[in-house]
């Protein structure tokens, strides 16, 4: 499988997945729109609360080609992040109160200044959180000390397992991935990832393998972590449930098994005004590759910048003009507010 | 057009409406309902399983597209879904042989 853009797929027009999104269905009727959704919960204009976690992208290339992706990343994106980009992110970190950094692509850890940027972030004294997609620790020999460096900067990792199965977590991230990801789990619990008492926290990422909402996070959780401690031995501290959004990768598996339509509407049904309160951009900034300012990673990759009243680019960070914007939302929102909510971090109710 | 079909998938969504017509009645089997599917001694996804065997053992077709949307989206993979479906069928199956022993027993009644 080979992402979007080498395929060269409409989808991977940004303005054709939003052109999708608004569309009417086979019958002519439009779903409702989500800012009309946030005006009868008296959200809209949504607007941050505090800015709490710097999102950063630092690069859309990944070893993996996950069916689901929303970055459309994959080996043949070359899309990455700059040191100097990361020297501005850093300038903004330090004259700000954020606390926390994700970093995201992509497979983070395949952009050769990764290691720097995150001892730069805990130099500034900030916590780290990477999403890693496990596989990349056993991919090639120069990434098998990830562990140990994790550990040694008290690195939180972020992992996606969408399931205990072979089969369902193979479907969703590629042949021969789940096994990778167990040797690579079972990596992080020797250095203590996971392990009580360690301080290392590793968490998971449940995302579902197909056109269905995730089922109750704290249910999942016990689940998996039986399973993965009879079946491997592995341990965790948290699964963290998370919705796909109808955005690239995920879009197109959505349009071509024919279940868009019933998605949306699933995604619709479940809107919850609790979730919708607390959606995660109103205390996060996502930064991408090149540096420009996104309300979240979705927004980002659907080319939604932060609105014009904000500073467009990490270089300007002004945190007093991003606390004072309004949150951009489109139709792929509804992900957010299904349900129990989702987030990065997982359920938000 | 209106599907000529005793089954239309696009009633499933329909079900609460039946409480139109008793509410008192309807309203208390949701609660009841919504109260069984609750993790307790069992959980979600065991709940999800028997009801997705049951579904079959009753061949309802709602209820088959119903809970094993709720199976999968409970965490259950192909496997305990397909073995949840074999427990309906062996019970069914079951249920025709044993009544084997009933035949037997009239037929060694009748016989000499």
């Amino acid at each position: 499988m080979k992402s979007l853009q080498a395929r060269h797929a409409l989808l991977a027009d940004t303005g054709y997945q939003l052109t999708v999104l608004s569309q009417a269905d086979a019958a002519g009727a439009h779903l409702p729109a989500f800012a009309h959704k946030l005006r009868e919960t008296g959200l809209l204009p949504l607007r941050p609360t505090s800015l709490r976690v710097m999102q950063i992208n630092v690069g859309k290339m990944c070893n993996q080609v996950c069916k689901h992706c929303h970055v459309d990343a994959g080996p043949d994106r070359t899309e990455i992040m700059t040191r100097e980009t990361m020297q501005q992110c850093l300038a903004a970190l330090a004259q700000s109160d954020i606390q926390v950094v994700d970093l995201t692509g992509g497979a983070p850890e395949m952009n050769p200044d990764f290691r720097w940027l995150v001892e730069q972030i805990s130099a500034l004294g900030r916590q780290t959180i990477v999403r890693c997609n496990l596989t990349i620790i056993v991919a090639n020999k120069k990434y098998h000390d990830l562990p140990e460096f994790f550990a040694k900067h008290r690195v939180q990792v972020v992992s996606s397992l969408p399931h205990f199965s072979a089969a369902r977590t193979d479907a969703q991230r590629g042949e021969g991935v789940f096994g990778r990801s167990i040797r690579a789990l079972q990596m992080l619990n020797e250095v203590g990832y996971g392990v009580e008492g360690s301080g290392l926290q590793l968490d998971l990422v449940f995302n579902p393998s197909g056109a269905f909402l995730p089922g109750n996070q704290a249910s999942l959780e016990r689940e998996f972590k039986q399973r993965l401690l009879r079946e491997h031995g592995i341990v965790f501290n948290n699964l963290l449930a998370i919705t796909n959004l109808p955005v690239s990768r995920f879009l197109e598996y959505l349009l071509e098994s024919g279940n868009y339509e019933s998605y949306m509407e699933k995604l619709v049904a479940a809107y919850n005004p609790t979730a919708a309160e607390n959606v995660m951009c109103r205390s996060t900034l996502s930064v991408s590759w090149d540096g420009l300012l996104y309300d979240c990673d979705f927004n980002q990759m659907l080319e939604l910048p932060v609105a014009a009243t904000a500073p467009q680019h990490i270089r300007d960070f002004d945190e007093a003009a991003l606390n004072a914007r309004a949150i951009v939302v489109n139709q792929h929102c509804f992900g957010c507010t299904a349900g129990a909510g989702s987030s990065c971090g997982g359920a938000t109710t | 057009m209106e599907k000529s079909t005793y089954y239309n998938p696009a009633d499933l969504a329909k079900f609460g409406n039946i409480t139109e017509w008793q509410p008192e009645m309807g309203n208390k089997f949701f609660a009841y309902y919504a109260e069984v599917f609750k993790d307790g001694a069992l959980s979600e996804r065991e709940k999800s399983l028997i009801a997705l065997a049951v579904a079959h053992a009753v061949q309802c077709p709602y209820c088959i597209d119903a809970y094993t949307s709720d199976s999968l989206q409970k965490g259950a993979d192909e496997a305990q879904m397909m073995e949840a479906v074999h427990v309906a069928a062996a019970i069914k199956g079951g249920a025709a042989l044993v009544h084997g022993v009933q035949m037997m027993n009239k037929a060694k009644e009748l016989s000499m």
